[in-house]
């Protein structure tokens, strides 16, 4: 699928405010329970005595910002038992059809990312669409535009990959074999210790 | 629901004025800003159709301009509607019913209200006197130019005057202090001038949470450019992780003593600048000493021990702070050689019973180096921005009582106002008139919820027979409104008129416009203050006859006149721009004239030199506040022998996900950050303490009860929880909400100023 749209994150650089996750809740009017898009942090390390009154220390902690990555093999398509989670066409964007979904949960339930979630108010399951309407206005999604340091992309996957790398994981995200995530991360420095992924 | 003055703001004629062209649907998109005590002054944009704030957005990447960058708006900005529209908003005026702070009220009318503020005001002001009228600290809606904490002092002062503070409980110790070495407060360079720097040492300065102004733009630009940052502070914050190169944490209250063994590096390694001490300091050694003064004193001499018999090594440091002396050795050595360096004092440490202790320590390193008055150095202290300018603000005209409190001091002046004298800070007169009576309490949650030691606060606010009138208004019902006697539904910023100015960085102002109408009864402090104006029989004095919009226009007109040559748009025109970037807030290095020519430009100190040792510190004869920076052990620090029953030091740090208590009852801001203790494992583990489990947080002076963060991104000894979460007392008065202020001190510095970061407690299991 040459027009599969991506995510870059940039866990280097990301302070962890949580901007895009609130600018995304803002933007798709959500309650205050969904999260199309979760900010979590990792960290580890840890004092040491000195036995000369000090500590040293190795701590380290860094933050992912996380939402749907649109898989390539979206596990959640595969388990929808109505067709209602679908991947378009045009632009690889993982979506849900609210004509057929029946609520059942299956998606949530697979999702090694926990991208889709239920809309309470509705009972069907609502999810990250790429900000679909923006994009159709040329503008970028929401929480791309919101990163007040620049820590997020998007994209055609490929130009992220070129761009960038084609690394999809470290610690703190699942195995991207699993679904195979269009989703290009920058590690933090941190991330080549071993840390705890941590809400 | 119509405010009484604000009906003709929605003509015709101002909503085309105000409405940029956009084709979307009928909405259009507004540039503003909150008006919270917030310093950033982001760029918030509001999407507003049929009346309705439907989103918000910010800066597009192209907006973006590097002459003066402005931010785009953080978690705290894209949460705003959430705070607007919520269903726990005060909606009615309400007058107290039962015993105060029992929280009952009934809903009043708008004209009950006001009739009986206008009554309290002269029976009070006339039994009493004026200066029994009290206008409390504001930490809220006191971030634009135009609110109702300065509007009540223009009509009190049309009707006899108040008492008035001052201090800021912010960063007033740092600003009382940096003065006394360089002869002003404002230290700092404009922040383009940090890309120059080769090391940016940010200490106790955690921007990306506090977001200080346009300071997260340059952090960014010079951690892309490669410039090591290090971050000194007890807590691994989210400026650690974004930012830093490495993390020197240290125990709370101990800086001096890490500044010291710097500085003892520097000088018996011959690393300090020398030339530059010679030509524009005084006190360093012993031949650069003020007359008068015994041999003995000089900075070199407190370093090197001759005096105490105590060199202040590293390894003397590491004890005292916990940082090893090898990580003393190489960040002494860096910042020595690494020139230009900008050491960065934040405001947290200087927060504490030693803030100016160590604000002054801060202030000084730089001297030693010779990072003053050049690109990418930094003069320390306060660091505010000389040539920064701000938009102008309301006349509050002449105040007829002239004693001026600390505001540390505001509960002796309800308790017993003759025990405050000049000696705990009182200004402008000998003595106090009148214990206060009435409160204001506008534009903040301070009264109670950031007052230091909550429940000894409460206790003197619930006494009827003390302050006899409490009105507060707010856009929900806080900790502090729950001791009003009259409550009042404030509007929020998206509901009237402002201007906002950063107080961080950043040279512009922005219009905050009315962009909805108030929901159900909530009307702006300056309406019903006009109407209590017009009950007192001043209303055309206070009011001069305009609307709040008028006022905005009348202060865009009076910045115009103060600054001709600088460009500022008439309100018309702003109207469209939005934004004012002053001319003329190109690069600035504070300091540079008395660098470049010292025999023409002197420093602003009684010697005209940047004063290490300061006569006038020597001559107050306070071992608490030296003539020369030093460590001295503090009350509540780690080497205070009441450690033995509450051994871990307790401190605050401000969140990113509210301004002070602001948006604390946001569900999206609290989905942001939860309210947890911050414990190392090391001090967990001891205890029995796991990861979310309840704990009990205590002193002598309070208990909170909240769930556990065990963490390493906070150094043993030391636990932490995020400031001006909303006090929850049970029937117990135990606190629910993880409120800090149950925990913390009225305990005065050596200035008058205030310590809510020095404290001692236990913690347990709940």
């Amino acid at each position: 699928m040459g027009n599969q749209l991506g995510f870059f994150i940039d866990s280097a650089r990301c302070s962890g405010c949580k901007a895009c996750q609130v600018a995304c809740k803002d933007k798709n009017e959500l309650d205050d329970t969904r999260l199309f898009r979760r900010v979590t942090e990792v960290h580890g390390g840890g004092f040491v005595p000195t036995g000369t009154g000090g500590y040293t220390q190795d701590v380290f902690a860094y933050t992912l910002s996380i939402s749907c990555n649109h898989c390539a093999d979206p596990i959640c398509v595969r388990n929808c038992p109505t067709g209602a989670m679908y991947k378009r066409a045009e632009d690889g964007v993982v979506a849900v059809d609210t004509k057929r979904c029946i609520g059942c949960g299956y998606c949530a339930w697979s999702c090694p990312y926990g991208a889709p979630q239920m809309n309470k108010a509705t009972g069907q399951m609502s999810k990250c669409d790429f900000c679909s309407d923006l994009l159709a206005r040329g503008e970028p999604p929401v929480c791309v535009g919101a990163c007040p340091l620049g820590a997020i992309e998007y994209g055609p996957i490929e130009e992220l990959r070129a761009r960038h790398s084609t690394l999809a994981q470290v610690n703190g995200l699942p195995n991207p074999a699993v679904t195979r995530p269009n989703l290009v991360v920058r590690a933090h420095a941190g991330s080549k210790k071993e840390g705890r992924p941590h809400a | 629901a119509v405010p009484f003055v604000a009906g003709t703001y929605v003509s015709d004629a101002s909503a085309q004025a105000t409405t940029p062209p956009l084709p979307a649907g009928g909405e259009r998109v507004v540039q503003t800003c909150s008006t919270f005590d917030c310093g950033g002054k982001c760029d918030i944009r509001a999407h507003v159709k049929d009346g309705v704030v439907t989103r918000i957005s910010t800066r597009p990447d192209a907006d973006l301009d590097e002459h003066m960058p402005i931010m785009r708006a953080c978690v705290r900005g894209r949460g705003y509607r959430r705070f607007v529209y919520n269903a726990d908003r005060l909606k009615y005026p309400m007058k107290r019913v039962g015993r105060r702070g029992e929280g009952r009220f009934e809903r009043i009318t708008w004209d009950e209200a006001t009739t009986l503020i206008a009554a309290q005001m002269k029976r009070i002001g006339e039994t009493y006197g004026p200066g029994a009228r009290f206008v409390h600290n504001n930490t809220a809606v006191s971030g634009g130019a135009f609110s109702g904490h300065t509007m009540v002092k223009r009509l009190l002062n049309l009707t006899g005057g108040h008492l008035e503070y001052y201090h800021s409980v912010s960063m007033g110790n740092t600003a009382a202090i940096t003065p006394y070495t360089y002869g002003t407060a404002a230290t700092g360079n404009s922040l383009d001038t940090l890309l120059d720097s080769k090391l940016i040492i940010l200490w106790g300065h955690n921007p990306t949470e506090t977001i200080f102004g346009h300071l997260n733009h340059y952090l960014q630009r010079a951690k892309d450019k490669g410039i090591r940052i290090v971050v000194v502070d007890p807590r691994y914050s989210d400026t650690v992780a974004a930012y830093a190169d490495e993390w020197v944490p240290l125990l709370p209250t101990t800086d001096n003593a890490l500044m010291d063994a710097m500085a003892y590096v520097i000088v018996s390694e011959g690393l300090q600048d020398q030339k530059f001490l010679d030509t524009y300091c005084i006190g360093f050694d012993e031949v650069h000493m003020p007359e008068g003064v015994p041999p003995g004193e000089s900075w070199k001499s407190y370093l090197l021990g001759e005096k105490d018999g105590t060199p202040k090594t590293p390894d003397w440091a590491e004890r005292i702070t916990r940082v090893p002396a090898a990580t003393i050795r190489h960040l002494a050595r860096e910042y020595a050689v690494a020139k230009p360096a900008a050491l960065i004092q934040g405001w947290g440490p200087q927060r504490h019973v030693c803030g100016e202790r160590t604000a002054r320590g801060g202030s000084v390193l730089p001297a030693l180096t010779g990072n003053v008055g050049i690109r990418g150095g930094w003069a320390c202290g306060y660091g505010g921005i000389g040539n920064r300018k701000f938009p102008a603000s309301p006349d509050m005209l002449a105040n007829p009582v002239k004693g001026k409190i600390n505001i540390t001091t505001w509960t002796e002046a309800v308790e017993d106002a003759s025990q405050i004298t000049p000696t705990t800070g009182l200004r402008g007169a000998e003595k106090l008139d009148a214990d206060i009576r009435m409160i204001f309490c506008l534009a903040g949650n301070y009264m109670a919820n950031q007052n230091p030691d909550i429940n000894a606060t409460v206790k003197l606010l619930e006494d009827e027979r003390k302050v006899e009138f409490i009105v507060c208004s707010d856009l929900y019902f806080t900790p502090s409104a729950r001791y009003a006697d009259v409550l009042l539904p404030e509007t929020s910023f998206m509901e009237r008129w402002n201007l906002g100015a950063t107080w961080g960085s950043g040279n512009y102002f922005v219009l905050s416009e009315k962009l909805v109408e108030p929901p159900f009864e909530c009307r702006s402090d300056y309406e019903w203050l006009a109407e209590v104006a017009r009950k007192l029989g001043v209303e055309q004095a206070f009011t001069l006859g305009r609307s709040e919009k008028d006022w905005i226009a009348a202060l865009v007109e009076d910045t115009r006149k103060a600054m001709p040559s600088e460009g500022v748009p008439t309100f018309e025109e702003l109207l469209v721009r939005r934004v004012h970037k002053f001319a003329g807030s190109e690069s600035y290095v504070a300091f540079e004239k008395q660098i470049r020519d010292p025999e023409n430009n002197k420093f602003s100190t009684p010697s005209g030199k940047i004063e290490i040792f300061s006569k006038r510190l020597y001559d107050m004869k306070n071992p608490a506040i030296p003539a020369v920076p030093r460590y001295v052990p503090s009350p509540e620090g780690p080497s205070d022998p009441l450690a033995a029953r509450y051994p871990l030091q307790f401190i605050t740090w401000k969140g990113k996900n509210r301004a002070n208590s602001t948006m604390f009852v946001s569900p999206w801001m609290k989905q942001v950050q939860q309210q947890r203790l911050w414990i190392n494992p090391l001090d967990a583990e001891p205890r029995g303490i796991h990861q979310g489990d309840p704990v009990r947080v205590f002193n002598d002076r309070g208990i909170t009860v909240v769930p556990a963060e065990v963490t390493p991104r906070i150094i043993p000894g030391v636990v932490a929880l995020q400031s001006a979460a909303w006090w929850a007392p049970d029937r117990d008065g135990i606190d629910r909400g993880g409120c800090a202020n149950v925990l913390t001190s009225r305990r005065r510095t050596p200035l008058n100023g205030n310590s809510h970061q020095t404290n001692l407690v236990e913690v347990r299991k709940a």
